[in-house]
């Protein structure tokens, strides 16, 4: 088990390293950052004072050594539009990410798993079909144009709830729902197909030749059996639902971090861009790790494979 | 008991009847799916002579002309026209055009380094496949739509650009499955055969095993569409696609998006083109693994 858990951390640190690698590289490699923060009418004297500062006179691998040092102490640099530390903003916008992540999470639990029960225990049912749908629209229609459709509906047409913003308790319901409607649609595939092969095996077909109810064999022993690949794929899930924040989050403007990585990137703000993405990289290595670890506690074999 | 005789009393099916029930249950072409296909590639290929107006320029006094079937819509513009008076039907049409273009070059593109790499990893083992197998896990770790921002705002923007990025996003899928495949044909006893008789390790590896994975490959490929074209539009929707205003489906559903209330289908119907072909080609998919290879049905 140690072994696993020292091996799994090291991976999530080369992971993160990786990435601080891969954006300092691309961070040089876009041009000249004194552009950035100088024009035309700048001095020379400017130039030179900026290049000191920036630290753009030492060597590469010595800037590189300062920008992990940095980060390593939570320091980001200036954000270029706002003109304040790129970690202020950051924590300022974390909250409202994770409560849609949280919402979202909750809504494909809420309607993916007793879809995919249902749907695997009454096979071929009205229900059935229902969650076949669900499941087709969540894994083809793109997360932007579901978004779109469930503003038009329910907040043009029915006015039902906010069309955007955070300004109201209800405005979490449509941002929610576009963002856990895939993963509704994979939880209830995956239950379903699990739940269909727990269903036909030789310990399900024992407890119902004992004589066990109907409903005790369903609940007691095929789900919590069917209930492992979901757990796995929750990992998953909180994963992508880190990156479909950032999608959902412009179409509903939703005052995320998702949206921020827009707006650095609309903005060219490179150093709140960063920023940005190492902290959703940092939430979804710390997610899968996370899960992982779980799951290794859960099923021994993954421990010793 | 009831139920029984009931069964034994019901009027028997015709034999014509049963036998096309049963070709049907056993072949099932997916045949609405791949009609939606070949309309898409044919729009692609053919968008020039198809779309009845140019998706570029558009008619000022026509803007917003509701579809064909709506009050105040007209015939000229079936699925009706955008905020700048464009045809929104030979948008779509033209829409399609860089969808297939971007599918195509990066499924080749990502699909050859990714088989490569899962060929490598899978026969040679030890620390190539130890460091390939590692480069795949970050990638997989890093959330694609940022990577492909950061360096769309870090390389510009140009069509090349994006399907390479697109490419980097696919290829660990074909080279972790790839790998698994070689792992399994490597052992097999006309692999050792070939060795014995003396072919070197190239020829092994593109005459020998390479024919061996090319139904996972196909399976791989055609799952792999979807998911690309989701990609693409997801990306020219945020603005950091192929540039305007060259016509893309998302960059179309962008425009319409503040104007739900005014016209609502300059969003709907590229978001509807992208869902039919997505869908599709994921049914489509489906069949060709349960026909070519039943074994994969872990693959998706």
């Amino acid at each position: 088990m140690q072994r696993y858990l020292v091996k799994r951390i090291l991976m999530a640190l080369v992971t993160l390293f990786a990435v601080s690698l891969i954006i300092f590289i691309l961070s040089r490699a876009s041009g000249d950052p004194r552009h950035i923060y100088l024009d035309d009418y700048s001095t020379q004297e400017d130039w030179d004072q900026l290049t000191i500062t920036l630290g753009l006179d030492k060597p590469y691998y010595q800037q590189y050594g300062i920008f992990i040092k940095d980060a390593l102490s939570g320091d980001f640099g200036q954000s270029i539009k706002e003109g304040r530390p790129s970690m202020e903003i950051i924590l300022e916008r974390i909250p409202a990410t994770l409560q849609l992540g949280l919402a979202a999470f909750i809504f494909s639990v809420i309607l993916g798993v007793p879809l995919g029960i249902l749907s695997a225990v009454k096979r071929g049912s009205a229900l059935d079909i229902i969650g076949k749908v669900v499941a087709l629209i969540g894994q083809s229609a793109p997360v932007f144009w579901l978004g779109l459709m469930l503003m038009f509906f329910f907040a043009v047409k029915l006015e039902w709830v906010p069309p955007f913003g955070k300004q109201e308790v209800t405005s979490i319901i449509l941002p929610a729902i576009a963002l856990g409607w895939f993963y509704a649609a994979a939880n209830m595939r995956l239950l379903r197909s699990a739940m269909l092969n727990v269903l036909d095996s030789e310990f399900v077909r024992l407890a119902r030749a004992k004589g066990v109810s109907n409903n005790a064999v369903i609940w007691k022993h095929s789900l919590r059996n069917a209930l492992i690949p979901v757990l796995t794929f929750a990992g998953v899930t909180l994963g992508g639902l880190v990156t479909g924040s950032v999608v959902v989050e412009t179409v509903f403007a939703w005052p995320g971090l998702g949206r921020l990585a827009i707006e650095a990137l609309l903005g060219n703000d490179y150093p709140l861009m960063q920023a940005v993405i190492i902290a959703f990289t940092l939430m979804y290595v710390l997610a899968a790790l996370f899960v992982d670890i779980m799951y290794a506690y859960i099923d021994p074999r993954i421990r010793y494979a | 008991m009831a139920e029984a005789t009931g069964r034994l009393t019901a009027a028997p099916i015709p034999v014509p009847v049963r036998i096309a029930r049963r070709a049907w249950r056993l072949r099932r072409l997916p045949l609405i799916p791949i009609f939606v296909l070949i309309i898409f590639v044919i729009s692609g290929l053919g968008a020039n002579w198809i779309a009845p107006h140019n998706p570029e320029r558009g008619d000022i006094r026509a803007r917003n002309v509701p579809p064909a079937w709506m009050e105040g819509g007209s015939t000229k513009y079936l699925l009706g026209s955008d905020h700048l008076g464009r045809d929104v039907l030979s948008r779509v049409i033209f829409g399609a055009r860089i969808s297939l273009a971007v599918v195509v070059v990066t499924l080749a593109l990502g699909g050859i380094v990714g088989v490569s790499a899962g060929l490598v990893a899978g026969f040679y083992g030890g620390w190539r496949d130890e460091v390939i197998m590692r480069i795949v896990d970050i990638k997989l770790a890093i959330p694609t739509i940022l990577l492909a921002l950061v360096l769309i705002l870090a390389l510009g923007q140009s069509f090349l650009i994006i399907v390479v990025i697109l490419a980097i996003a696919v290829w660990p899928r074909f080279a972790r499955n790839i790998r698994g495949e070689v792992l399994q044909l490597k052992t097999m006893d006309y692999v050792a055969l070939a060795k014995v008789a003396g072919a070197s390790t190239p020829r092994i590896l593109i005459m020998h095993i390479l024919p061996g994975v090319v139904n996972t490959l196909i399976i791989l490929a055609t799952l792999e569409v979807g998911i690309v074209i989701l990609l693409e539009s997801t990306l020219s929707f945020l603005g950091a696609g192929v540039p305007p205003p060259t016509p893309a489906w998302g960059s179309m559903v962008a425009d319409g998006r503040d104007r739900l209330a005014v016209a609502w289908w300059i969003s709907t119907m590229p978001g509807l083109a992208i869902m039919a072909v997505v869908l599709s080609m994921n049914l489509f998919g489906d069949w060709l693994r349960d026909k070519l290879d039943p074994r994969l049905r872990q693959l998706e």
